[in-house]
């Protein structure tokens, strides 16, 4: 039933981080994408808060939902489920939502799903290039992760191929942003300072790229503490930092790593196309870089616009709908926040349940049954 | 009439029904880690327990706090929910002022629950049904001359013995959503407001700006 109208309609919710995000998509299409950050909050604190982020989260959520709702055009009744991240990420943040998402689920009589937030970042390219090649190869890049993955199914399997040891790659635009005291968040604005400066005028070292280092792994660490020190030898001299050089040529270090490893692995496990996504999927030189490079290559690149690339509601709700969509049982109603929760679980599936068989379209789902025989709607 | 009380702000996780005459159906567990996974399974409980929909229910009360911040969104996050969900009035309640409510005291005395951090979230009551003064978080110590030997109900005053002299050991020790439910119950019977459904954190968030950058060039 679900099919005919164009796949399940599933609302997502986020709070994984500092974005209260709900999202609505009808199998491939969104519908909706209300996102509330408490960014500006964390700006003065040079990072993101976790007590902040929370406070912010519980004002957000049910106006959020709302919005969602509005914009999308449609009733909450009419929904096959809820989807929500339930790890990894903050634990404070990840608790609202998921609580959020449990009572909405209960509420409205309506199966629930948990899912990954690292799975749901890859699915989420759906929405803008159609379903998932099988198997997919994903670069995620944010101030939370920089990981390698390869995904034969996104709602069933996702292996970790590599991931950074030290800083993620955001989080090393941050640190660098701060050194030059540009501010928080660092990504946009060294993407905005970069196209000004040259990428080639200082040679910053590209981490973990000898013969014998792991092959998709990552490290910034080493980077960006290259770059603080060519930054104080300028001022110890009395020099003018040149700022868009220094951008420049720092992030044409991360890229460099970054599309050199996806391309390899994407070679070496013989998958032709790649998925980038992440906030830091929004720099304009990673893409340049990952469009040349995976054409020179035969790699078909997948990069969702920006707005779906940084933490956001729809991404969830498109895990949440491709787990529908599949039959993957649903989540239990003492379902926690994991802020651990590891790659390779791309949902947390009642540990009671049945295992699969679960219909959509709001019939028939066990856990509902073990668990609340008289408490639905209808 | 049918309201659904929920409380989260300590550690008892904490939900009832009451359909305007009496409690219904109460439930909960006592465990400080668990607040986000025991919640809704006890809200199915009571339900199930007095044989009613989520949807029969009319209005949503919730424990505001204070507590530690974590749990106590849980409840308010659920509450906040459940109301969207069901366009039904979600209202706010001291969660101190149910645990003085279940004392059924008739004479001064004070609430206090742990605040962790060695500290208290306290309030002095003139009987259990009136509050003379606003939640606090305090120190024991700093306010042991206030509270010695005075009536004293609640899991912090008996943690802290020594300075609530007076605690009542066969007094409430932990919340339950049943004495909420029936104050707000009561409240609503005698028209009067309760609170909008909005944390009392009581304080400000942890929250190092950091320092001047630090310098990584060894000197
Ligand atoms: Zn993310």
């Amino acid at each position: 039933m679900a099919d005919s109208r164009g796949g399940p309609l599933v609302l997502g919710i986020e709070t994984s981080c500092d974005e209260t995000g709900v999202g609505i998509v009808r199998g491939h299409t969104l519908l909706a994408d209300a996102v509330a950050s408490s960014v500006d909050e964390h700006a003065r604190f040079g990072g993101v808060v976790p007590e902040v982020a929370s406070r912010a989260h519980l004002e957000a959520m049910v106006p959020t939902i709302q919005r969602a709702l509005k914009e999308a055009g449609v009733a909450a009744s009419d929904l096959d489920g809820i989807a929500v991240t339930a790890g990894p990420g903050l634990a404070g943040a990840l608790l609202v939502g998921v609580s959020a998402a449990k009572a909405y689920a209960y509420a409205l009589g309506k199966p629930l799903y948990g899912v990954n937030h690292l799975a749901s970042h890859i699915c989420v390219d759906q929405l803008e290039h159609g379903p998932l090649p099988e198997p997919t190869m994903a670069l995620l890049v944010s101030g939370g992760h920089s990981s390698l993955l390869l995904a034969p199914d996104i709602t069933a399997d996702v292996r970790p191929l590599g991931s950074t040891i030290d800083d993620a790659a955001g989080e090393a635009f941050d640190k660098v942003a701060r050194v030059l005291n540009l501010g928080f968040p660092g990504g946009p604005v060294i993407d905005r300072y970069a196209r000004e400066g040259d990428p080639e005028a200082i040679r910053f070292p590209r981490g973990l790229t000898g013969p014998r280092d792991a092959a998709y792994d990552f490290s910034f660490s080493g980077l960006k503490t290259a770059v603080a020190r060519w930054i104080e030898a300028k001022r110890a001299a009395g020099e003018e930092v040149p700022v868009a050089d220094v951008s420049a040529s720092f992030q044409e270090a991360v890229v460099d790593v970054l599309t050199r490893k996806a391309v390899r692995a994407c070679k070496d496990n013989g998958v032709d196309h790649l998925m980038i996504g992440g906030g830091v999927a929004a720099n304009s030189r990673l893409r340049a870089m990952a469009e040349r490079r995976c054409e020179d290559a035969g790699i078909r690149l997948r990069v969702p616009r920006p707005k779906l690339c940084t933490d956001n509601g729809a991404m969830v709700a498109a895990l949440g709908a491709e787990m529908v969509a599949r039959d993957r049982p649903a989540s239990a109603w003492d379902l926690s926040a994991d802020s651990s929760l590891p790659v390779t679980e791309p949902h947390v599936p009642d540990p009671h349940g049945h295992g699969h068989g679960h219909g959509h379209g709001g019939h028939d789902h066990d856990h509902f049954h073990e668990l609340s025989k008289d408490n639905l709607y209808s | 009439m049918l309201l659904l009380a929920l409380d989260t702000a300590t550690p008892a996780v904490t939900a009832a029904l009451h359909d305007g005459t009496r409690v219904l159906a109460a439930a909960g567990e006592v465990d400080a880690r668990r607040h986000g996974e025991l919640l809704l399974p006890a809200v199915d409980r009571v339900l199930a327990e007095a044989g009613r929909k989520l949807a029969d229910v009319t209005g949503i009360v919730a424990g505001v706090g204070p507590g530690p911040y974590t749990g106590l969104r849980v409840g308010l996050v659920t509450a906040t929910t459940f109301g969207a969900a069901l366009d039904v009035p979600v209202h706010g309640l001291c969660s101190l002022d149910g645990l003085a409510y279940a004392s059924g005291l008739t004479e001064p005395f004070v609430v206090a629950t742990d605040a962790r951090r060695k500290e208290v979230y306290w309030a002095r009551y003139a009987d259990a049904r009136t509050r003379l003064t606003e939640p606090a978080v305090d120190r024991p110590a700093d306010i042991a001359e206030q509270v010695a030997g005075v009536p004293a109900v609640g899991a912090g005053a008996l943690l802290y013995d020594t300075v609530f002299t007076g605690v009542r050991r066969d007094g409430p020790a932990h919340q339950s959503a049943a004495a909420l439910a029936e104050l707000a119950a009561a409240k609503l019977a005698a028209g009067e407001e309760l609170l909008p459904p909005r944390p009392l954190y009581l304080r400000r968030p942890d929250a190092q700006v950091p320092a001047n950058y630090k310098v990584v060039t060894p000197k």
